[in-house]
């Protein structure tokens, strides 16, 4: 059986489609979600993609937050179901508290828009398998509030735990404290990163083919399991 | 008909990059001796009903739910006397 990934879209994501083809090229069969329905549609996983979801008011992921399909999907993050959270997605698992921090404006105030190096440092997530601990791959990152910030105690926790996932190299971004660029919850199922991999999968169009592997690990995870 | 007002603020520690913003731009425009700006959010919840210890109560639980992320803002919630 085809394993199935769901994309939610919530009003104002951009990457929804981005996302579908990653998951597609990637071998799964992308499933769309709508935001408003509560119903997964029997999917394995679950993607949160980039966008401006309510056009950011509140705060980035606020409003989303409480959307019919997120109940769901909280629920189900809770047992175990992967979840991947992109750019936006991520924002919303923070205000979800299915991960913990925030992402706040960037230090710089500037959007910033670039390909950006990253150091893989949790390669036993759901979404991380496919990589090897300290690779290193380049993906584009797109945000203007994306600085990821926790107390100290929190942040020392993570890195404890090995649950950052990835980190900024050479260039902090957005003035992330520790360079976090990911992080995942205490099981590994639920993974959030700013920059976008859905966007590095096909030559044509990303800087290169290195974010095909968040897609093609969850895939041989759930085949696995 | 009552007013109830929910002031958000970034938590101290965490950094404010529009306030600095603006702080350094005060001086340009003549606006001296202003040693720090922070920015926050101001709610102004409009009942419909009088206000008594259980609607502050669920605002209050609005306020931490939603209106602020206290994982980096505090807030604060007071009823806004009538005639101001």
């Amino acid at each position: 059986m085809t394993t199935r990934v769901g994309v939610v879209t919530f009003p104002g994501s951009l990457d929804d489609r981005d996302a579908q083809r990653a998951v597609r090229l990637a071998g799964a069969e992308p499933v769309a979600l709508w935001h408003r329905d509560k119903d997964l549609h029997q999917v394995d996983a679950v993607v949160l993609p980039g966008g401006f979801s309510y056009g950011d008011y509140l705060r980035c992921g606020a409003i989303s937050r409480f959307s019919p399909v997120m109940d769901t999907i909280i629920e189900q993050a809770k047992l175990g179901m992967p979840v991947l959270g992109i750019c936006n997605g991520f924002q919303v698992l923070c205000e979800s508290h299915l991960l913990p921090g925030a992402l706040t404006r960037n230090d710089s105030l500037h959007f910033i828009c670039r390909d950006q190096k990253l150091r893989i440092e949790n390669a036993a997530t759901a979404w991380t398998g496919d990589y090897s601990a300290g690779q290193e791959i380049v993906v584009p990152l797109k945000n203007g509030e994306g600085r990821f910030v926790a107390d100290a105690h929190v942040l020392d926790a993570l890195e404890a735990e090995g649950r950052v996932v990835a980190r900024y190299l050479d260039v902090n971004p957005n003035g992330s404290y520790r360079d976090i660029a990911g992080i995942t919850n205490a099981a590994g199922n639920v993974v959030g990163l700013m920059p976008h991999p859905e966007h590095a999968v096909e030559p044509l169009t990303g800087p290169t083919t290195e974010g095909l592997g968040f897609f093609t690990s969850v895939l041989k995870q759930l085949v696995n399991a | 008909m009552a007013r109830v007002v929910v002031d958000v603020m970034l938590k101290p520690e965490i950094l404010d990059p529009q306030g600095q913003a603006v702080q350094r731009a005060l001086p340009r425009l003549g606006f001296a001796g202003i040693a720090d700006v922070r920015q926050g959010k101001r709610f102004e919840l409009e009942l419909e009903g009088p206000v008594d210890d259980a609607v502050l109560a669920r605002i209050r639980e609005a306020a931490e739910t939603f209106l602020a992320n206290t994982v980096i803002e505090d807030f604060t919630v007071r009823v806004e006397e009538e005639g101001k």
